[in-house]
């Protein structure tokens, strides 16, 4: 159990790296625009890859009467995610100390990870949602108007994962280096509940 | 156990030796004359960059264009001594002070020598540093922008043509004076020339981080003219050569009374010992009128100021500053091997390259071997400072370059030719014909301690035949040959804008690295720029009106102004605020009597509108900046001169 309670505090402890690295990264790429334009998310707000990208962004995306990429001020989200991240990464590290002086059982590794899907996946909903308005929600007096071929008119909700093709922009989204830390994570802590729960089970054939 | 470890080196260094010969093979094979297709040799592929930039004046355009080798294809036309309506240079209020002079604006110039700044001998990419031969100017070129960032005027001189080539510190630019002129200027008899007209050698200090130009000092020299020059190299630093005509002093019909003696000079001057005299006080302060402009890259502005004075050194009062070399009918070129170790004066009317050597000058100056002395100046025996002569090489021999294996290469405008030469043992390595009557020719790096020995380009003179006929009047043409084999090989034809008079090329990767983006807007100090849409403003003061716009795709804001009156004068401050490369917005207005203004993404220009008629005018965009450029445009009221039409200014109001 103590091998479980180290594996659960470094886990818990890799979520901190979401207050360095970006979460999710999206990149937009043209033939007019060789080197890509880039926004990076962060847990407590949304940075340009480059340092003028998200103007240049705001300028294109004005043709087709998107609104502005919020700053950090502008979502909720931005100040109640730093919030959960770091609740979440305490929380962690309390539980592996418990478990590593066996206070607990590893079944409370168990919760967290599931919490934190749970937080995850509600995240990503949230992310999805506010893409979904982004892309669709736009101004009526737009100068690009665009229709899908069923005469609908378009929307530009960038994907939430992987490729897609927007008008003259190829746009990929894929998780940045906090994500994958955060990812790797709560890996760690799933494994440390099964390393603990082996332990456990050894000492209890004991 | 020393043995065991140096074994794999020696095979090691073995096989590089092998490797080597093996490419040097390859280079040699594809160079050869059964080489492969030429065009493949030139071609480069669309998206793929040149290897080389090349930066050749304009001669009488007054400008500098960029092109890229080996491809020869045309990059960039750089507005040095000329207006430019392309960018507004010279015709927007912020650039007109880059040429001002002492004549007043002169807005046209006979740009000639550009030189790239330099560090330990070697080319660096910071600088371009060119000559303007009418009114005497030196400029610098920043490579970062691509821009003149400052012009300097030369008093005391004129036809500023041995000129403007850099020490191999860039400690100095050096000014040298074609004509000699009554210094100071005065009301003389021209038949009165000899013995009173004088000859100015300027050397400009350059300021080591910024590159800030000071006319240092001035050399007061006899009243020949002073043609073309060099500086020295490795063990010549410190001095620098400069070729003479004219050494008869005639004052008319110099095509006859100028080619009178044998030998005329290359003059040698040891500008470390001007520093002492500098140092020790021996200068005289003359009054002058000089102006210095200098541009600012944060407010976008440049500013002209007056100089009132310089120091001069006379050069036949203070020894040890000045030897003479004698050198065979009028030399034109004067250029120093990488070496530093030879002079080489190319007698424009001989058949004969002379050279001279360094070594054996020191020795003849130490040993006071002197041959008689001009006005004061001593000069030495030609056959004590005689290195070599290449022999019957050509007719009529102008500019030489230098590769990095040790051989010169000579341009011959009479003979229509370029002619490779061994160094030491002057011996004739090769011969190209040019197409035709060449004039300089430019090996990157060859003025400096390091050239490149790959490529040379010729530019010529006369063009006929070489492309479909535009008229009367042909484009010059410059001619890139391989050189990096045993005998050179006409690669590319090219055309040139202006006269390709002389040039300098550099290694792409030198310079490309440190080109700006964009200008950055939050560091715009323009006084009048307006960073944002919601700082935008018309001010009236007087009959000035100053309007305080902005650009961005695809809107100017304001685009609707009232109030204006005929007989105002308007000026149109506007500020690009894009942060994206390659996106200029341009601005023109109805009856402008200037320029259009093409403004780059963080940059304020101005332009100033005199309203002679009443009426509703429009102005628009000038550059093709989006899908809605057509649509960049916007009204400007004028009312009659009494009227009392409130002033007013808007954009994206709702009308309806
Ligand atoms: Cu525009």
């Amino acid at each position: 159990m103590k091998k479980a309670g180290i594996i659960m505090i470094v886990g818990s402890l890799l979520l901190l790296g979401l207050f360095k690295f970006p979460l999710w990264n999206i990149m937009l790429g043209a033939p007019q625009y060789p080197d890509p334009l880039g926004m990076n998310i962060y847990v407590d707000g949304i940075r340009g890859v480059s340092e003028f990208d998200i103007q240049n962004l705001d300028g294109l995306n004005h043709y087709i009467g998107m609104k502005k990429i919020p700053k950090p001020e502008e979502m909720w989200e931005f100040s109640v995610f730093p919030k959960v991240v770091l609740g979440m990464s305490l929380l962690g590290v309390l539980l592996g100390i418990l478990g590593f002086m066996k206070k607990i059982s590893p079944k409370y590794f168990l919760g967290w990870f599931v919490l934190m899907a749970v937080l995850g996946i509600l995240g990503m909903y949230d992310f999805n949602n506010w893409l979904i308005d982004y892309g669709s929600n736009l101004d009526p007096k737009a100068i690009i108007k665009a229709y899908n071929p069923d005469g609908s008119p378009m929307a530009y909700k960038p994907p939430l994962l992987g490729h897609k093709q927007l008008l003259n922009f190829h746009v990929t989204s894929l998780p940045h280096t906090g994500g994958y830390l955060m990812f790797v994570g709560m890996t760690l802590t799933l494994i440390a509940y099964w390393v603990g729960k082996k332990s456990t089970q050894m000492q209890s054939k004991r | 156990m020393i043995k065991i470890t140096k074994l794999p080196l020696a095979i090691l260094a073995m096989f590089m030796v092998l490797s080597s010969c093996n490419d040097a093979k390859k280079s040699d094979g594809k160079s050869g004359a059964l080489s492969s297709n030429v065009a493949e040799r030139v071609y480069v592929a669309p998206g793929q960059h040149d290897e080389y930039y090349a930066f050749i004046s304009g001669g009488y355009s007054g400008n500098l264009t960029v092109y890229g080798l080996p491809s020869g294809r045309m990059f960039k036309e750089i507005p040095v001594f000329s207006q430019f309506p392309t960018s507004g240079y010279g015709y927007s209020e912020e650039t007109k002070p880059m040429l001002n002079t002492s004549h007043g604006f002169v807005p046209w110039g006979d740009a000639h020598h550009p030189d790239i700044s330099q560090t330990n001998g070697e080319t660096d990419g910071r600088f371009v540093f060119i000559n303007e031969n009418n009114t005497p100017r030196i400029a610098k070129v920043d490579l970062t922008t691509f821009e003149t960032t400052e012009i300097i005027e030369i008093p005391n001189s004129a036809g500023n043509h041995s000129s403007s080539f850099v020490t191999e510190n860039t400690e100095y630019v050096v000014a040298g004076t074609r004509f000699s002129v009554p210094i100071p200027q005065r009301d003389m008899p021209i038949k009165d020339y000899k013995g009173n007209f004088k000859g100015a050698l300027s050397f400009l200090s350059v300021e080591p981080e910024h590159g800030t130009m000071d006319l240092s000092f001035q050399i007061l020299m006899p009243g020949f003219n002073y043609d073309l020059a060099h500086p020295g190299r490795g063990e010549s630093h410190g001095w620098f050569f400069f070729s003479t005509y004219n050494t008869e002093e005639a004052s008319t019909l110099l095509e006859v009374n100028a080619s009178q003696n044998d030998k005329d000079f290359i003059a040698a001057v040891n500008w470390k010992k001007a520093e002492e005299y500098i140092k020790a006080g021996k200068f005289k302060t003359m009054p002058a009128n000089y102006a210095h402009n200098v541009y600012d890259e944060a407010t976008h502005t440049a500013t002209s100021t007056m100089k009132k004075e310089v120091r001069v050194l006379n050069a036949s009062e203070l020894p040890g500053l000045v030897y003479l070399l004698p050198t065979p009918k009028s030399p034109h070129g004067c250029d120093v091997d990488p070496s530093g170790q030879y002079i080489v004066g190319n007698g424009k009317l001989s058949a004969n390259l002379t050279v001279h050597s360094f070594t054996k000058m020191i020795d003849a100056i130490e040993n006071k071997k002197f041959d008689g002395e001009a006005y004061g100046i001593p000069i030495l025996k030609f056959e004590d400072v005689l290195a070599g002569v290449v022999e019957q090489a050509g007719l009529g021999p102008l500019h030489t370059e230098f590769d990095d294996k040790g051989n010169g290469y000579t341009t011959f405008f009479i003979s229509s030719e370029v002619v490779k030469w061994k160094l030491g043992t002057w011996e004739v390595l090769d011969r190209q014909p040019t197409f035709y009557s060449v004039g300089h020719l430019t090996i990157p790096g060859g003025n400096s301690r390091k050239p490149t020995g790959k490529y040379m380009f010729a530019m010529n003179k006369i063009t006929k035949d070489r492309y479909l006929p535009t008229g009367p009047e042909l484009e010059h043409s410059a001619q890139l040959y391989d050189i990096s084999g045993d005998k050179m090989e006409l690669l590319l034809d090219f055309p040139t804008h202006g006269e390709p008079h002389y040039a300098a090329a550099i290694l792409a990767s030198k310079v490309a690295p440190n080109s700006k983006k964009i200008y950055k807007l939050e560091d715009n100090e323009h006084p009048f720029a307006a960073k944002s849409d919601s700082e935008t403003k018309v001010v009236r003061d007087g009959n000035t009106v100053h309007i305080y716009m902005t650009t961005i795709r695809s809107h100017f804001s304001p685009d609707n102004i009232e109030g204006i009156k005929v007989g105002d004068k308007v000026y149109f401050h506007v500020t690009n605020l894009e942060q994206d490369f390659d996106v200029p917005h341009g601005f023109a207005v109805i009856g402008q009597n200037t320029s259009e203004l093409l403004i780059m993404p963080g940059q304020t220009k101005t332009s100033v509108w005199e309203p002679k008629q009443v009426g509703v005018w429009p102005f628009y965009c000038t550059d093709f900046c989006s899908a809605l450029h057509q649509e960049m445009q916007g009204y400007i009221r004028v009312s009659a001169a009494g009227a009392d039409t409130p002033l007013k200014w808007s954009m994206g109001e709702d009308i309806e």
